[in-house]
């Protein structure tokens, strides 16, 4: 069902990982992905493997959780597998069809690949699960209020993200009901032409859409009349701070990009 | 020609820690020409239960029949089994798509697979029982029209696909007391008429005991209470606090005035209790 997506949501949690500021948070977050490019040999892949289980563990996450948020995106990770298994250059062929290759060194490259895709949806879930979005979004206009003399509208951005992830689980939701109340009137989602089958959509789009405009509206009257008006002057509730484990936090990151550096470039491993 | 539920359990986001069991262990019968109301506080599983009844949700556990025919089986008898149990749910105006009120209200009975002439007829009878005149609103975009009205051209749109169980999910949320008599009434019309069962889920007491003939009450998931709601209201009243609902308050005030010793019969009508203090009154004055 549409509502079994878990992918963005909060789960609430005292744990270290959840009690990070999101400043420090995001920054790890960014400097894992970018540790995932520097991993190469397999064993650089099991290094940043025992990275994520440790995240996970501290962070007292269901397990089972944390992985079903690659589901929605499997097709992308068997996908790329497969290219990569059939198109990588290599001299050891498993098979060949016509221009289809399979190679050993494809087959390995094809899960390097499609590892780094699902470390980075699993870090990246990891930051979405362990902060609020409301934190989030702090944390992101904290982190681009620096750019706004170069004309970034950091707080207008935040708005817009917290607004947007406040509103995917009651669009999926909406959507859900609607697609329920055009079955019941005998509506046909999966049989005829393409062309029919995108016709067959129209039941479901318009009253979408129709119900995603006036909730714009009504949210928009909602703050307004609360003088919501831009973030001029704005002052918080909350105010960031960092504390020692935010640093900790971003030292054992770097030392986690330094260690695969060094395997890298290094002892050539 | 039975609407039957057997042994249904239901569980929302299995395997998640949001898992939420919605209904366990459900089995009950409705038979054609009922008019059933399902009452119990938000929550309870009304919209899971009748949601199962029409056939858009799948029991984890036990099985949901229209005549024998397993609404959850992927065949045409399945499809044609479905199509038997319309459903009006919450806020209906919601699923409108369609540029004039006569395409929308004839999408289900197009999806049906009804001719030309036969999808006109129905669309002209449902428009007829909801109140809405067909030469002045069947051209009409169905988005400039009141709330009230568009909520009508959505029960049109389930009521043409001529059910033989019609489901109706609080469809007086949200509506002025006027409009949500009119609906009432159409309802029962159509009810009365047509002779089909009507299964109402309401969070209005008044409504269940004006209407039904069988009330179910729903409270964590299981069906508490299953009878007449005269019956109900009047020797199950702690059952019905212990689910955090209450009597209607015309039953509340018979009580009342019987408690000042006022000998009332409990009736499900304020014009009657009103007939029966006047006829009180009377007696005293004539004294
Ligand atoms: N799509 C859903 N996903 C998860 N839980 C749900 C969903 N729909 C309903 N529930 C939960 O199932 C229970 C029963 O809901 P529902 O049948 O809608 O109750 P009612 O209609 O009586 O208010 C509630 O606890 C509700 O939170
Ligand atoms: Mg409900």
């Amino acid at each position: 069902m549409l509502t079994d997506i878990t992918l963005g949501q909060y789960y609430p949690g005292n744990s270290v990982i959840h009690k990070l500021d999101p400043r420090a948070k995001i920054i790890a977050t960014l400097l894992f992905i970018a540790a995932i490019f520097f991993a190469d040999s397999l064993l650089s892949y099991g290094v940043l493997a025992l990275f994520v289980a440790v995240v996970i563990g501290l962070s007292r996450l269901p397990v089972l959780m944390v992985l079903r948020s690659v589901k929605p995106l499997w097709i992308i990770i068997v996908l790329t597998l497969f290219i990569h298994a059939f198109t990588g250059e290599g001299k050891d062929v498993l098979y060949q069809y016509s221009f289809l290759r399979l190679t050993t060194e494809g087959i390995i490259m094809g899960i390097k690949m499609s590892l780094r895709l699902v470390f980075l949806l699993l870090i990246s879930s990891i930051l979405t699960f362990t902060t609020s979005p409301i934190v989030l979004t702090d944390g992101i206009e904290a982190l681009l209020r620096p750019f706004k003399c170069i004309g970034v509208p950091a707080h207008e951005l935040a708005m817009m993200m917290t607004i947007a992830l406040r509103f995917i689980p009651t669009l999926i939701e909406e959507t859900d009901r609607i697609i329920k109340a055009q079955t019941a009137r005998g509506a046909d989602f999966d049989s005829g032409s393409l062309l029919q089958r995108a016709k067959n959509m129209l039941p479901i789009l318009v009253p979408l859409f129709i119900s995603a405009f006036r909730r714009a509206d009504e949210l928009a009257i909602a703050m307004e009349a609360r003088c919501y008006r831009g973030g001029e002057g704005r002052t918080r509730m909350h105010e960031l701070a960092y504390k020692a484990k935010d640093f900790i936090a971003l030292a054992i990151i770097i030392l986690l990009i330094a260690v695969l550096a060094v395997m890298r470039w290094g002892l050539g491993l | 020609m039975p609407l039957n539920l057997q042994n249904v359990t239901f569980t929302y986001m299995k395997g998640t820690p949001f898992e939420k069991t919605a209904l366990s262990d459900v089995s009950l019968q409705i038979e054609k020409g009922e008019f059933v109301a399902v009452i119990g506080h938000t929550g309870s599983g009304k919209s899971t239960l009748v949601q199962h009844l029409s056939g858009l949700l799948h029991p984890d556990k036990g099985s949901v029949t229209v005549d024998g025919v397993n609404l959850n089986a992927k065949n045409a008898a399945a499809k044609k089994a479905r199509n038997s149990v319309g459903m009006v749910f919450q806020y209906p105006e919601h699923q409108i798509f369609a540029e004039t009120v006569y395409e929308d209200i004839a999408f289900g009975p197009r999806n049906k697979g009804l001719g030309p002439d036969e999808v006109d007829r129905a669309v002209r009878d449902a428009m007829a029982f909801v109140g809405l005149d067909f030469d002045s609103f069947a051209k009409r975009s169905p988005f400039r029209l009141s709330g009230g009205q568009m909520r009508r051209v959505a029960i049109a749109g389930v009521i043409a696909m001529e059910p033989d169980y019609l489901i109706l999910d609080e469809p007086s949320a949200g509506l002025d007391p006027r409009s949500r008599d009119a609906v009432f009434k159409e309802v029962m019309a159509l009810y009365k008429k047509r002779g089909i069962a009507v299964i109402l889920v309401t969070h209005n007491m008044e409504e269940a005991a004006r209407y039904a003939s069988r009330l179910l009450v729903i409270s964590g998931g299981q069906v508490i209470l299953d009878g007449v709601p005269h019956d109900i209201f009047t020797n199950h009243k702690d059952e019905l606090l212990a689910a955090s609902m209450d009597v209607p308050p015309v039953y509340k005030l018979a009580d009342c005035l019987n408690a000042h010793g006022l000998p009332v019969e409990r009736t499900p009508e304020l014009a009657a209790l009103e007939k029966q203090i006047l006829e009180l009154r009377r007696a005293k004055h004539a004294d």
